[in-house]
């Protein structure tokens, strides 16, 4: 597939395909996030300063900071993915790369589905990666490890597709942070409920399925609609 | 003037200004009616619940504008859709006229639940999922009003927040079926069901009468907030010096 797309680009015709055009913007974006490693590391080093918040103001006690313990890693696991939505379209709106994204005939649509994936992949995953550890210093047991990388995973998905929305539309807005959270933080809420739900059920040791279905659902309806609603903003805020 | 020229109509701002204002009387003086009955009639005529004694009498002014939060939502989505899909200045105008009334009614109604559920359950708050998404609704509202104040540019405004608005509209469905979806503390739906309600008339009567006077107390807000909003909106054009002084 790259191939082919690669060949076209070589010849100067345009892309055809809107997968093979989301697919060279998903390598951009990496290659590009990894020249700049602090906007990959800050959010993760932001979580896990929030995950120690928690038991310096509510107690030592790793029992009473296991019960807590699913809340802590999902709202740290929140607050970290605003701050990294910061990163998603700054840079091509400050240089007019976004412009001429919408300008190009590509479908825009899969163009902000592209940039989610990246986005993902850049903030959801390593997030995963970092729960389990955080929940360690909760007092979460280890056999919960697991359960908590696959609802973290899983769940960060629509974060990252509702959070591509929130930022596309508080694109124009200067010092957008705190409209930003006002925007994206209750549609994020249903994630949060039964991201937690299912660490909780992870930490018990029962099975943590039913709410990682739901976690999926709401992947998939973020997958279907956010990238139209994202397209939609961006058009609105560069006209 | 035949139904589809009156529609077309509505489009103008001038005309809308002026058909408003003719109709906010007749919605405002019916809707004091309905809520005079609906006061009158669910605090002295309806007959104590076997239950909770006189304390269930909150529902006539709590069921409705939860009822309304929901209305109002709804329509300024549909009116956001129809401004961003036709580019209709007068329906941005409408959608953002709808905005503080429906964050209004949310906040009394959860207010209203809120006292209600400290005398049922025991508790200010709960965080059962009728509850927990009516508290979203209200983010929702204060978000759309957030966004459209933090931009400068009106057209800009009008459209970002109409994406929002029609974003946050899945919201709508899972409020009224949390109910049905979770076994929650909320209380089932009595009042919608297509059987018989199960809700003796004496008590349905001034609810329903509430319903309807809030229903168009909403609409006759919304008439006096849109002719606001015109004049904020149109204040350069020929038209208004007209309207102004007549």
């Amino acid at each position: 597939m790259s191939d082919t797309a690669t060949s076209a680009s070589e010849q100067g015709h345009a892309l055809s395909s809107p997968f093979a055009a989301a697919q060279l913007m998903v390598a951009r974006d990496i290659q590009l996030a990894l020249r700049k490693r602090g906007q990959i590391v800050q959010p993760l080093v932001f979580f896990a300063i929030v995950t120690t918040l928690f038991p310096l103001g509510i107690s030592p006690e790793l029992s009473r900071l296991r019960d807590v313990a699913p809340g802590v890693l999902w709202v740290a696991a929140l607050l970290s993915s605003l701050l990294a939505l910061e990163f998603l379209f700054r840079d091509d709106a400050h240089d007019g790369t976004l412009e001429q994204h919408v300008l190009s005939g590509q479908s825009l649509t899969w163009l902000m589905l592209a940039k989610t994936v990246a986005h993902w992949l850049l903030t959801g995953l390593p997030l995963s990666v970092m729960a389990p550890l955080a929940g360690l210093s909760l007092g979460v047991p280890a056999a919960a490890t697991g359960g908590i990388v696959i609802s973290v995973a899983l769940g960060s998905i629509a974060l990252s597709l509702i959070g591509a929305i929130g930022a596309a539309l508080t694109l124009t807005v200067k010092r957008s942070g705190a409209l930003l959270s006002l925007l994206t933080l209750p549609l994020s809420m249903p994630v949060l409920i039964f991201g937690a739900r299912a660490t909780e059920l992870a930490i018990k040791g029962s099975s943590y399925a039913p709410p990682l279905y739901l976690l999926g659902a709401m992947a998939v309806l973020g997958v279907t609609l956010a990238p139209l609603a994202a397209a939609a903003a961006v058009r609105i805020s560069l006209e | 003037m035949t139904f589809k020229q009156w529609f077309h109509r509505l489009g103008s701002p001038p005309y809308v200004y002026a058909f408003a204002e003719r109709l906010t009387p007749w919605f405002g003086w019916s809707a004091a009616l309905l809520i005079a009955y609906g006061v009158f009639g669910g605090l002295v005529l309806a007959p104590p619940d076997y239950q909770q004694g006189d304390d269930f009498r909150i529902i006539y002014v709590h069921a409705p504008t939860a009822w309304m939060s929901l209305m109002v939502y709804s329509t300024m989505a549909v009116a956001a859709a129809i401004g961003l899909i036709w580019r209709i200045k007068i329906a941005h105008a409408a959608a953002a006229s709808c905005a503080p009334i429906g964050a209004s009614f949310t906040l009394v109604a959860l207010v209203t639940g809120s006292l209600w559920g400290q005398r049922m359950w025991g508790t200010y708050w709960e965080w059962d999922p009728r509850l927990t998404s009516e508290l979203i609704l209200l983010f929702l509202y204060l978000g759309y009003m957030g966004l459209r104040s933090a931009m400068d540019d009106l057209q800009r405004a009008d459209r970002a927040s109409a994406v929002l608005a029609v974003v946050g509209i899945v919201n709508v469905p899972i409020i009224h079926y949390s109910v049905t979806w979770w076994n929650s503390l909320h209380q089932a739906p009595s009042v919608m069901q297509l059987a018989r309600p199960t809700i003796p008339p004496s008590m349905l009567m001034p609810l329903l009468s509430m319903l309807l006077g809030f229903t168009l107390l909403f609409a006759a807000l919304l008439l006096v907030r849109l002719r606001a909003e015109i004049l904020v909106r149109e204040r350069s054009a020929s038209w208004i010096r007209e309207a102004l002084n007549p």
